[in-house]
């Protein structure tokens, strides 16, 4: 269990050794508060996403042999998930749904959460697992944001050559930190093998 | 607009003047995923164009009968069938692709491209010029792709076209495997530190390009800067991120 949790967070950060959520990473991550919103929404969708697509996987799909309908069938959950999170957090908890509301419309097409459901069911997990591995995820997704969110703060004000601004000079720090992560290959196995 | 402009420029606009992953800044994820070898460039290439091209196409002849409201659910519905019977073909006519590809194939689903060209063009545009959008959005995209698979395929694998036979295949083309080009490959490249670096660098070429010619170059400021702005439900309202950052900013 918690080989898996390290594992996810440190060696196989979706963000930065898988590409999933690379969007909101390039999107969101340029101050540092919005960053840690976005992190935490994402946490909660992708583990309410696990526990809630895990028992249509296997007592639906599965029992039936209709797994080429995963894909479509998990979206929808997603999807559907996602507004119905927006709607109760809106009329029952509105604090909440002030810091995270802006964010959980945009989580529905992040790749992230689908990635994580999809590979729960790839991978084999159980539902412990399952669930351990998506709020990993998650932890790793906000790792990155926050990591990268202070780097960001760090380029702004630089004088950058003119075709490198925005998006080109934001890639290559990306791929700075990431290369950073790289170094992390390797500890997990070292510690629990 | 799009009536008066001609069925080729719908095309070719978007192999460079707005291609989707250089100057639109869309289905990042896949990009830097895929982009290791040149035969999965293409691949995921031609996969993501027939889901574009078929799924562009039917939401254009639906734009009319799906509501406004629940239209983004509708387009993932169309969008994923798509998805899936590409899934299935790879599955059975190249599964050496299917193994390369792995878990990007049904994340098509939620490719920015696909879902941001349905909102921003396909539910407005009549089926012909969706259809033509679609095929040059997806041919951008293929070919941004396969410029940076090449780099990064030959720096860090020092290969070129490695394991084209999988797709030649199909032809009943099974001799030419790819060539061998370096001895000793930067590995990196091929990892995830690699992709970034190449991606960025090649965006910076396609600006220097663009610039060159007098066109803006892609800006990063408020909803224009978030690559999922066609697909947010709160885009252009009150509620949305751009308008939090200004009021932060007035505060």
């Amino acid at each position: 269990m918690i080989a898996i949790f390290l594992t996810v967070v440190l060696t196989e950060n979706y963000v930065l050794c898988q590409f999933l959520g690379i969007c909101p990473f390039l999107g969101v991550s340029k101050k540092l508060n919005t960053a840690v919103g976005m992190s935490v929404a994402v946490i909660f969708v992708m583990a309410l996403a696990t526990a809630a697509t895990y028992p249509i996987n296997k007592y639906l799909l599965v029992k039936n042999d209709l797994e080429y309908l995963q894909t479509i069938v998990f979206i929808l959950v997603i999807a559907a998930l996602v507004q119905f999170v927006e709607i109760i957090l809106k009329k029952f908890i509105p604090s909440l749904y002030n810091a995270l509301g802006i964010y959980l419309p945009l989580i529905t097409t992040n790749c992230a959460v689908l990635g994580v459901v999809l590979l729960n069911v790839e991978s084999g997990y159980n539902f412990a697992q399952s669930i351990v591995n998506s709020v990993g995820a998650g932890v790793g997704f906000l790792i990155a944001m926050v990591m990268f969110a202070g780097v960001r703060e760090r380029l702004e004000g630089n004088d950058i050559p003119k075709a490198l601004q925005g998006f080109p000079i934001t890639l290559i720090s990306a791929s700075l930190v990431s290369l950073s992560f790289q170094g992390f290959s390797g500890i997990v196995e070292n510690i629990f093998g | 607009m799009a009536e008066k402009k001609s069925l080729g420029k719908e095309f070719s606009k978007g192999i460079i003047r707005e291609n989707p992953v250089l100057r639109l800044v869309l289905g990042t994820c896949p990009t830097l995923a895929v982009s290791v070898a040149v035969t999965n460039a293409i691949g995921m290439g031609i996969a993501a164009t027939l889901v574009l091209v078929c799924s562009n196409v039917v939401i254009s002849a639906l734009r009319k009968i799906i509501p406004s409201k629940i239209r983004i659910p509708a387009y993932i519905v169309v969008i994923a069938s798509f998805v899936t019977i590409v899934q299935m073909l790879v599955k059975a006519f190249v599964p050496a692709l299917n193994d390369a590809l792995g878990v990007y194939l049904p994340l098509i689903v939620v490719n920015c491209i696909i879902l941001g060209r349905a909102e921003a063009y396909a539910g407005k545009n009549p089926v012909g010029a969706s259809f033509f959008d679609g095929l040059g959005m997806g041919v951008g995209f293929t070919f941004a792709l396969i410029v940076m698979a090449t780099i990064r395929e030959i720096i860090g694998s020092g290969t070129f076209l490695e394991g084209i036979d999988s797709l030649t295949a199909l032809f009943g083309a099974t001799s030419f495997t790819g060539f061998k080009l370096l001895e000793n490959p930067i590995g990196v490249m091929v990892m995830a530190p690699g992709g970034f670096l190449v991606f960025g660098l090649v965006m910076a070429l396609a600006n220097k390009v663009a610039e060159g010619r007098g066109k803006p170059k892609a800006e990063l400021k408020g909803c224009d800067a978030c690559p999922m702005a066609h697909s947010c439900s709160l885009h252009g309202t009150e509620e949305s991120c751009e308008n939090k950052e200004k009021e932060e900013s007035a505060s």
